[in-house]
């Protein structure tokens, strides 16, 4: 709760912080709140279950490892963001404070004992999201991206409190446990279809949040044409917090309609492992690429929502959020460094980086690894724990299919490393300018990334 | 505590590489791996006549899922990482005749992948291994990818494609086995991946038969058995050679020791299902591949080739599920070792020289070059498994052990020993006797530094040859023991 409070009050004095003359102080700022919040947030696991607002808002230790992931990933990011800093750039504080807002909506929606607080949490969110989307205003492609991403997301806000309403309709109660009492009640097994046809709606409009197939076709025009600062932050954060609220609605919630809704999850899972895996082998663009690897991941998320599993899924949810979240901030933070300086997003844009940035091929390379679940890398125990959780239902046809879409993810994953060690150089290419402060980031982000497939013992049991 | 110091010593030896440069890089890569070997030939002295639960260390790695850091050595793992040990600083000394660029990487992926190749002879735990199989194919792939020939791009993506999703399917395999330790729908933290819960465990002979597959995958594209050889000609010969002596020399090995480690006795029932079939792919990978091998230009083609011919004949062994069998494919996979490395680094040299690999443009090198005809013919004869030489051990019990099987296979597998004879030495006689062609009249002499990468590996040929007995004590209860378990 205190993370909540300070984000939202940093990101209103960070507004007028923009009044300054020069905007060098915004980012380390920034960053110092961050690592304040992610303090105040780790208090708060020693705290154990408070509720606020009327039990609006729980936060336990589900929430605050949450927190922790996407606390963790904006502070990661962040200082990606140096382009901007550098170049003046005129609505920046507009941007840091949309970002921190854009937090408090992911907090909320891990915190959320409360449909409406869901609903407003995933608003916050997605609005700030919405403005991020087109900060490169003088660019069609952020333009484009920008109202596609809020035409879209508007629509799917409406199905979403359409399908909360009548859910509210059917059972009276906005609160979860309430809800899940309500539906597991052997007295109301004869449900109305408004219940049903109001879980359906929820159920596609966080798909739709979360960018999973077959609501998923506004994620590559949006996450190409976005500022890759951006897209990193909307392919981690957004994700992340989706999936956690997406898990305490569909247990607490949901539960005791499983028969219900599983079916409609399962093969939201398979056609989302089908369609990012072959849609991003497709690709010619990194960025876009990334994309679909990121409607992929959200396949492999699904699959620990299917095993429906109260510990084996949160652990795997959790354990993946983090392991993809790193790998995935790295591997934009590298090609975002690249892309501005050489003014291409292609494959072979990233030729022969070895050879001008050992640094940033090493740490490209780690993030694909990651990406691809290699051992040695926090991506693999992030599918392993995944993986396992489904096998342990009984989900074994569900597994291979989604091993075999990871064979298919090694093609795509390797193809920027392939680039970046053995094309070469493009034309006219310069060394490409990193910051110290970045190259110590990456480093950190690259650590992170080993450490998280050769000790998961430090976080798997967490939850 | 050993096991774990021949572990981690070659990551810290290849992280401290990036501090070094030129000649400093060199002692430093050396030196480690020498220490190493050292190390590693001490375990071997104290593990003699012993069985198992040698220099075991277990700690918990993912508690929550059962999953342990659990390593050791038996006669079996200690006689490979000695293998490995011992090729890694001859391959080091022979990448240092060699220009390459940015050398100390080069030199710290060796001894990275080091670490993968003695964690898999040591692992204990079923992902553990998976996680060290995983670990040795990076580096190689970038050793190969990074310093290979023209068409490296495409040539490492195939071989790593291949290679990682044969594995992927032995992951699926585990992970199956894993869920059946421990009680039935249990918490992952009662399931256990110790390899000796999957050796207790009673699967159905149905289980058995898939479970045998999705394992055998991995091994099968890793060794390679036909056919899922086809990455393996273009790899050897498109990479540096480091990469092909650590493909060939010790990469191979990977699959062989995991057949007889963590399938044989893992599906039992599986095994004696499919063993007619896998016999019968190894024999036609023995005659295949000789017989392509016999038809090649390029010397380290054939080579490969004959490295894909001599492979089957050790799978053809160890599937005929004899002591003897099981036996000779140990000693022949380290005589293949040596052989393998000594030929292809004697390729190099000549390429090296005279800018060709072609058969046909050389010719007529003995006269210049008595010490590289001397060393390049043992180590060829080896390979040729001529009496008093490493190859021959290995091949004779290994026939042996097949024959004990099926009498027909082991005639037909046996054709491997004169089909080797007539490529070996044709490319011999191609190669270092005739007249002389442009290329070749210049050529010089193998330098002191190109003989101390020889010599070790000529003494070892002698040695296996003629005292297999060093080798075959370490093993022999190890095997004995993996047989009981088979055929339990």
């Amino acid at each position: 709760m205190t993370s909540l409070i300070i984000l939202s009050v940093f990101g209103i004095i960070n507004l007028f912080l923009g009044f300054l003359r020069s905007n060098k102080l915004l980012m380390p700022l920034a960053m110092l709140v961050l690592v304040i919040v992610f303090g105040a947030n780790a208090y708060d696991w020693s705290l154990g279950t408070q509720s606020f607002f009327s039990e609006m808002l729980v936060v336990d230790r589900y929430t605050v490892a949450f927190t922790g992931i996407v606390v963790l990933t904006t502070l990661l990011l962040l200082p990606f963001s140096e382009k901007y800093v550098r170049e003046g750039e005129a609505n920046l504080a507009e941007y840091y404070s949309l970002l921190l807002f854009a937090l408090v909506g992911a907090i909320m929606m891990v915190a959320y004992n409360n449909m409406l607080m869901l609903f407003i949490g995933i608003e916050i969110l997605s609005i700030s999201m919405y403005v991020v989307a087109g900060a490169d205003k003088r660019n069609a492609r952020s333009n484009e991206a920008a109202l596609k991403y809020f035409l879209m997301g508007a629509f799917a806000t409406g199905i979403l409190l359409f399908g909360v309403a009548l859910v509210y309709g059917a059972t009276g109660t906005f609160y979860l446990s309430q809800l899940g009492a309500a539906i597991a009640n052997p007295a109301n097994a004869e449900f109305t279809p408004m219940l049903y046809i109001g879980i359906l709606l929820i159920i596609i409009g966080i798909s739709f949040k979360v960018g999973a197939a077959p609501f998923h076709f506004w994620t590559p025009d949006v996450y190409e044409g976005s500022p890759t600062f951006f897209t990193a932050y909307m392919s981690t954060v957004v994700k992340t917090a989706g999936f956690a609220a997406f898990f305490k609605l569909l247990l607490v919630g949901f539960g005791g309609a499983q028969s219900f809704w599983m079916p409609t999850v399962l093969a939201i899972t398979i056609l989302t492992l089908l369609i990012g895996n072959l849609g991003a082998v497709a690709q010619t663009s990194v960025k876009r690429m990334l994309a679909y690897s990121s409607i992929s991941h959200a396949g492999y998320l699904f699959i620990a929502l299917v095993a429906f599993d109260q510990n084996l899924s949160a652990n795997g949810i959790f354990f993946y959020s983090l392991a993809y979240s790193v790998a995935t901030v790295s591997a934009f933070a590298v090609l975002k460094l690249v892309a501005d300086q050489r003014q291409r997003e292609d494959y072979d844009g990233l030729g022969g980086l070895y050879r001008t940035n050992p640094l940033l091929a090493g740490c490209l390379t780690i993030s694909m690894l990651s990406l691809a679940g290699i051992p040695l890398t926090g991506g693999f125990f992030g599918k392993f724990f995944v993986f396992s959780a489904a096998v342990s239902q009984g989900y074994i046809g569900l597994v291979v299919f989604a091993l075999v879409m990871s064979m298919v993810s090694i093609y795509y994953y390797l193809r920027p490393v392939i680039a970046a060690y053995l094309r070469p150089l493009p034309v006219n290419a310069q060394p490409v300018y990193v910051s110290s402060f970045q190259s110590v980031m990456l480093v950190v982000l690259a650590i992170l990334t080993v450490v998280l497939g050769v000790l998961p013992g430090l976080v798997s049991g967490l939850l | 505590m050993l096991t774990v110091f021949l572990l981690l010593w070659p990551v810290a030896a290849a992280l401290l590489l990036h501090f070094f440069k030129g000649g400093a890089a060199r002692v430093v890569a050396l030196g480690a791996a020498l220490v190493e070997l050292a190390v590693a030939a001490f375990a071997a002295v104290v593990s003699r006549g012993n069985v198992s639960g040698q220099f075991d260390v277990n700690y918990q790695w993912v508690a929550s899922a059962g999953i342990n850091f659990h390593v050791g050595m038996d006669g079996l793992s200690v006689l490979l990482v000695l293998l490995t040990t011992f090729l890694v600083p001859v391959i080091l000394l022979a990448a240092f005749r060699r220009e390459y660029e940015n050398p100390s990487s080069l030199y710290a992926l060796v001894l990275f992948m080091q670490t993968g190749l003695v964690g898999v002879f040591v692992s204990l735990d079923a992902f553990l291994f998976y996680f060290f199989w995983e670990v040795a194919l990076i580096p190689i792939y970038f050793i190969a990818g990074v310093w290979g020939g023209e068409r490296r791009v495409q040539v490492t993506f195939k071989f790593f494609l291949y290679t990682i999703i044969g594995s992927l399917f032995m992951l699926a395999g585990f992970v199956y086995l894993y869920f059946q330790t421990g009680p039935a729908a249990s918490g992952l933290a009662q399931h256990t991946s110790e390899l000796s819960a999957f050796y207790n465990l009673n699967l159905s002979s149905s289980e058995q038969s898939w479970l045998f597959w999705l394992i055998f995958a991995a091994f099968a594209v890793k060794m390679p058995i036909f056919p899922f050889h086809t990455w393996q000609p273009d790899t050897y010969t498109e990479s540096p050679t480091v990469a092909t002596m650590l493909l060939s020399g010790i990469m191979l090995k990977m699959g062989v020791y995991g057949v007889m480690r963590w399938l044989l006795p893992v599906v039992p029932y599986g095994v004696s299902q499919w063993q007619p079939l896998v016999l019968i792919l190894s024999v036609i990978g023995i005659v295949y591949g000789a017989i392509i091998a016999i038809r090649q230009q390029d010397i380290k083609r054939l080579i490969a080739y004959s490295s894909f011919s001599h492979v089957g004949l050790m799978a053809a062994g160890i599937f005929s599920l004899t002591q003897t069998g099981m036996q000779g494919a140990v000693i022949q996979m380290l005589a293949h070792g040596v052989n393998v490395v000594g030929l292809f680094f004697a390729a190099d040299v000549i390429e090296r020289r005279t800018g060709t690999r072609n058969i046909a443009d050389l010719g007529g090198l003995t006269r210049r070059t008595p010490l590289l005809t001397v060393t390049f013919l043992v180590v060829l004869l080896g390979s040729a498994a001529l009496p008093l030489t490493s190859g021959f051990v290995g091949e004779f019990l290994l026939l042996a052990g097949v024959y004990e099987y099926n009498a027909w296979m082991g005639a037909v597998a046996g054709l491997t020993v004169i089909f080797a004879a007539v490529y070996l030495l044709r490319m011999f006689q191609r190669v270092m006797l005739g007249p002389d062609s442009s290329f070749t009249s210049t050529i010089t002499d193998l330098s002191g530094a190109e003989l101390a990468v020889m010599v070790p590996l000529v003494v070892l040929v002698f040695w296996i040859g003629l005292f297999p007995n060093t080798f075959l004590h370490i093993s022999e209860p190890a095997v004995m023991q993996l047989l009981n378990i088979v055929k339990r």
